[in-house]
């Protein structure tokens, strides 16, 4: 600890606090534009000086100047520093002037109007006139990709975008290039940026430089009710602020959660907002004559009340879709035990987990944050690149704070940093598992070595076997002891967590997911939002969902539900955090909300839930899983349970491991229905030919 | 005046042979074993007592930052780095020591690379400097071929010298920069701390010194400390490269002692004024970034760095600009603007912006098309530059423009009433009365 004395209060702080931290926590505001918390310092804009005194008669970079390096006074008195002194001031304003001479005045025009770091620091920090009388400077819009618009013109060379591709995002696609006040921020040949957490540049641009291209010209910032949710694009649930106008969702953010997406999200979570207003299910269907007809709730109730007590109850099966909440999943249980059918699966891939083996034998059990405490680190049958975008920006930032070995059995990948290609399938794995291989050393040399096993590796018909291989080898090497557990699964849905606390796995004698979509299994089939099952022709199906998709196109009957964004539901994130995501607007047309739709078709059925409101269905699950009451905690896997997992053993086939995500833009009924996800996909794809103009 | 036995740099002039032998004719390479087996610390600290301060521009003391790098290393390599980037308008001392000398310099590098416990040194030259690449290329490759340098080298001390080419940018004459270029990347200024003594190329400790900083050293450590000392007044001591530019009749590169009067040097290596010294308007005394000074404060100015600061500039480089009164010296230092201007890395708000916007403004002044409240403002702007940026390419462009306006403001404002009294470039046709 270092003593300081900001603006006469003396402080103590770790010696590492650069100024700008110091004076933070002295109280004292100091305005800033390149500097970000988790960017390299760039100490460029000048914006956050401060006078240290017995320096130099000039200002100090604040960012860039750490309290170690300040010299004490003559008698050993603590470095002095003043953050509002005339000098400070001065500068402040020189640099605040200096910054809006080139800067456009077209703020009345500007998507960042209202959220701009300029606009607000030149009201704060600056003069009320400029003396700059020449001719401001013009610079051409870039093409940086579909998802980010450029306004060149108002960019103030901060750098933040270029060092979060470079440092975070790990692709070296955009650079400055020219010098001095010609310089300019480009994709050198105009192409689109190949990253999935492009969009953080957006959030990064302290200026309207870097705009949401979808977004653009939907809104301003004081018109939005802001939500704070949960996203649900892939298994990390990272944290997001929803922000609606009336009905519609006009863009999605990223909140600050250091234990999860620290303040990234991806580009299919933040872009994601246009699928929610696309084919969407606004009303009940039946099919009639083969022709989906629109129909009132009662018409569709009474269609399946009719078949539903046709039918025997083991001749009924449900399947639990990516995107469903807990609550959600939960009523449909509870329904199908009262039609006395065994026959759930909330694993619509075919994964193999199963709660049998223990909550730690399907949970992320290192903890997303654990990633930055690995120092080895096996990637088993998964991109995370793709599968958990945010979670693989963790592991590069962990390759990029220290040494730690990387291995990789499955595709590869570019992953956007190094890592040693192992192999391509089980057979590695086994090697491994035996000791044929130099990787088991590193694994068992590490302290905390960590195994991600992804959905890759575990949809395939011998995943059981995979998983038991993967356990094996994490006993083997020490990966789980006491106070670390370096067996972790990567989900890929949302809801697939929460579907196995709840224990939505076939009961005694109950078909899985995939048996149950298969020909002549059951005579009434409920899918709630599961688009990924081929459902065999022959069964009644009732999809209830949000989009006219896969489902949709298969049911008999269609019940319109509630996106994510449209209903308070419980999600639990792959590590097994549990989290809430709030309603930030109303459902479409008649579309409903998930949990109330099964109730009121419980009542027509004549098997009515036990619950009249969310609170009252959220009060009768706690009563049976208390778990999901304790909001923002993480459920901890007992350890114990993997080695009966590794005991399970079973023959593995020689097939490489292969993603389970074969396209990061269209994992889910939301995103196919994006015309942005889409397009992005087509460009992935390089199936659209881009001009470099 | 300097004895001719007194010069460092034998061969300024090419008369002689810049290869080898000749320069072990002129005595370099003379005595390196021994001088080296005197011990680090001996070198240091003779270096210290010659007073040696750095010919680059900023002056520091040669010996001491020498003395900064770690005497122990910790693990990590030590490296010494000579900028030869020599991109100062008005300089071009270095280009003669590399064209003429360079043995000296090859020398140098051996023994401030010993001094330092380094065992590489890169020298960095500018871009536009071709054929003393290729000279300075020449003498390295002797010196490998003679095991002078090298990992087997008769001095017993492993050590290699590579010359490495810069791309023609001024900004990489700036230390953190070059070093910034010399790994590979975009030449712009590092932050400091940490200084390079600590973390410089490749996060190794680092020392960078100026061309002539390098070469007079073995010269230094052959006559003695005591030897360079005589030169020049306390502080300022030791012989120095001259390069004299601009309105003299024979405009020369000259080696002559410290704290020489500057009516002296141009008299004796310049051929006097053009036109005599009643036509004499100003000099910039030492490369482009240094205010100008005008002709009644140079008539008793010393060279030195502290006689140039005593009338407000800078000793810089000693590359001498020399004006006279057919100088339209607001015109020129609009050409100084617009070269740091281009110069700028753009990394920093403030000089990336201000150097525009001051070379926009004197444009205008040039011409008079302003008013005279922009003077101010002006001088404002400058102040607003200095001081306030990551490396001194922000004061340097700041400088002039305050020189300027400090003793040309007359001249600036009889140019704007010029112009508001007739605003057009062609007189008006009047109609006769």
């Amino acid at each position: 600890m270092a003593k300081i004395i900001v603006d006469g209060k003396e402080i103590d702080v770790p010696a590492e606090f650069t100024l700008l931290q110091a004076c933070e926590e002295a109280g004292a505001e100091i305005p800033r534009f390149c500097y970000h918390e988790r960017l390299s310092i760039a100490g460029n804009c000048r914006m956050c000086l401060v006078e240290v005194k017995g320096g130099p008669p000039k200002p100090v970079a604040s960012c860039a100047m750490g309290v170690r390096d300040l010299r004490p006074g003559p008698n050993g008195e603590p470095p002095v520093v003043f953050t509002r002194s005339p000098m400070v001031k001065r500068a402040r304003e020189g640099v605040m002037e200096f910054l809006l001479i080139n800067h456009p005045l077209d703020c009345p025009i500007c998507d960042q109007g209202g959220e701009c770091d300029l606009q607000d620091q030149a009201m704060a920090y600056g003069v009320d006139t400029s003396r700059y009388a020449e001719n401001k400077r013009a610079v051409e819009d870039k093409y940086i990709g579909p998802l980010v618009k450029t306004s060149m013109n108002r960019c103030i060379h901060c750098t933040r975008c270029i060092r979060f591709t470079t440092e975070v995002a790990g692709v070296p696609d955009l650079g400055a290039i020219g010098r001095g006040e010609d310089m300019e921020i480009t994709t050198y040949l105009e192409h689109a940026m190949r990253s999935e957490l492009q969009g953080n540049v957006i959030d990064l641009c302290p200026v309207g430089a870097l705009t949401s291209k979808p977004y653009a010209f939907q809104a301003r910032p004081w018109e939005l009710t802001k939500t704070e949710s949960i996203d649900v694009m892939d298994g990390l649930g990272s944290a997001i602020r929803v922000d609606a106008r009336g009905r519609e969702v006009m863009r999605i953010l990223p909140r600050t959660n250091d234990a999860v997406n620290e303040e990234w999200i991806s580009d299919k979570t933040r872009f994601i907002w246009d699928g929610l207003r696309r084919q969407r299910l606004d009303r009940p269907y039946l099919r009639e004559n083969g022709k989906l007809r629109p129909a009132s709730w009662n018409e569709a109730f009474a269609a399946i009340a009719m078949k539903v007590k046709a039918a025997k109850p083991e001749r009924i099966g449900a399947i639990v879709g990516d995107l469903a909440s807990v609550e959600d999943s939960f009523a449909l249980k509870l329904l199908m035990e009262k039609l006395g059918s065994a026959n759930i699966d909330g694993r619509g891939d075919g994964t193999a987990l199963d709660p049998k083996g223990g909550r730690a034998s399907y949970l992320f059990n290192a903890t997303i944050a654990g990633i930055d405490d690995a120092d080895a680190i096996l990637i088993v049958g998964s991109n995370p690149r793709i599968e958990g975008s945010v979670l693989n920006a963790r592991i590069r930032k962990r390759w990029r704070s220290g040494p730690v070995s990387i291995g990789l059995i499955g595709e590869a990948v570019d992953l956007t940093y190094p890592y040693e290609y192992l192999g391509a399938g089980p057979a590695t794995l086994t090697d491994l598992v035996n000791g044929d291989h130099s990787f088991t050393k590193v694994l068992a040399e590490a302290k905390r070595p960590l195994i991600i096993l992804g959905q890759g590796a575990l949809t395939r018909a011998d995943g059981a076997a995979v998983q038991a291989l993967a356990a094996k080898l994490a006993l083997a090497v020490g990966a789980v002891k006491d106070g670390w557990n370096g067996f972790s699964v990567l989900h890929t849905a949302a809801s697939r967590v929460g579907s196995l606390e709840l224990g939505l796995v076939p009961g005694e004698g109950g078909l899985d997911a995939r048996a149950m979509a298969g020909a002549d299994a059951l005579d009434v089939l409920f899918l709630l939002g599961a688009d990924e099952a081929e459902v065999a022709p022959g069964a009644f199906v009732v999809y209830q969902g949000t989009h006219g998709d896969n489902g949709a196109h298969r049911a008999d009957v269609i019940l319109p539900g509630a996106a994510y964004t449209e209903k308070s539901g419980t999600y639990v994130n792959t590590e097994g955090r549990v989290q809430l995501a709030n309603r930030a607007a109303f459902p479409p047309g008649d579309a409903r909300e998930d949990w109330a739709i099964l109730r009121a078709l419980s009542d027509v059925i004549g098997q009515r839930l036990p619950f009249d409101s969310l609170s009252q269905l959220r009060q009768t699950l706690y009563a049976t899983y208390p778990e999901f009451a304790d909001i923002d905690s993480v459920l901890v896997g007992d350890p114990a349970g993997l080695a009966a997992v590794a005991a399970a053993g079973g023959a593995v086939s020689e097939a490489a491991f292969v993603s389970a995500v074969n396209d990061f833009y269209l994992t889910n009924p939301i995103a196919r229905a994006s015309t942005v996800m889409a397009e992005c996909s087509a460009l992935a794809l390089g199936v659209v030919r881009q001009a470099a103009e | 005046m300097l004895h001719d036995r007194d010069r460092i740099f034998t061969n300024l002039y090419g008369l002689q042979s810049p290869g080898l032998d000749a320069a072990r004719m002129r005595g370099n390479w003379d005595g390196t074993k021994f001088l080296l087996e005197q011990g680090r610390d001996w070198i240091i600290d003779e270096m210290k007592k010659s007073g040696l301060r750095g010919r680059g521009g900023a002056g520091f003391p040669t010996g001491m930052k020498w003395s900064f790098m770690p005497k122990q290393s910790d693990g990590r390599p030590h490296y010494l780095v000579v900028n030869a980037d020599e991109s100062e308008p008005g300089t071009c001392k270095d280009r003669e020591i590399m064209r003429h000398d360079p043995h000296l310099l090859v020398e140098g590098c051996l023994i401030a690379s010993f001094a330092m416990g380094a065992h590489a040194a890169y020298i960095y030259i500018r871009g536009e400097y071709i054929a003393e690449r290729d000279a300075l290329q020449r003498a390295v490759d002797e010196a490998y071929e003679a095991k002078l340098i090298g990992k087997d080298n008769v001095h017993g001390y492993p050590f290699d010298l590579y010359v490495h080419h810069g791309a023609g940018a001024y900004i990489c004459g700036e230390e953190t920069a070059l070093l910034e270029s010399l790994e590979g990347k975009k030449g712009m200024p590092r932050l400091k701390p940490p200084f390079p003594a600590n973390m410089g190329l490749y996060g190794c400790p680092t020392t960078v010194n100026n061309v002539e900083s390098i070469a007079v050293a073995g010269t230094i450590l052959r006559r003695g400390a005591a030897w360079f000392a005589s030169f020049g007044r306390p502080n300022n001591v030791g012989t120095k490269l001259y390069g004299i530019s601009g309105h003299v009749n024979t405009p020369c590169v000259v080696e002559d002692a410290m704290s020489i009067p500057f009516k002296e040097l141009i008299e004796k290596h310049g051929g006097g004024i053009r036109g005599g010294w009643d036509n004499l308007l100003a000099i910039i005394p030492g490369g482009a970034s240094c205010p100008v000074i005008p002709a009644e404060q140079c008539m008793d100015l010393i060279m030195d760095f502290d006689g140039t600061r005593a009338v407000k500039s800078s000793f810089g480089t000693a590359g001498v600009l020399v004006m006279d009164k057919s100088t339209d010296i607001v015109r020129a230092i609009a050409r100084i603007s617009y070269f740091f201007k281009h110069e700028s890395c753009g990394q920093c708000t403030p000089c990336r912006e201000g150097t525009g916007w001051m070379w926009r403004v004197l444009n205008r002044m040039a011409e008079g098309r302003a008013q005279k409240r922009e003077i101010d403002a002006l001088l404002d702007v400058t102040t607003r530059i200095e001081g306030h940026t990551i490396c001194a390419l922000g004061d340097a462009a700041a400088w002039p423009v305050q020189g300027l306006i400090r003793h040309f403001r007359p001249e600036i404002e009889r140019r704007i009433d010029q112009y508001a009294a007739n605003p057009h470039s062609e007189p008006v046709l009047q109609a006769a009365e």
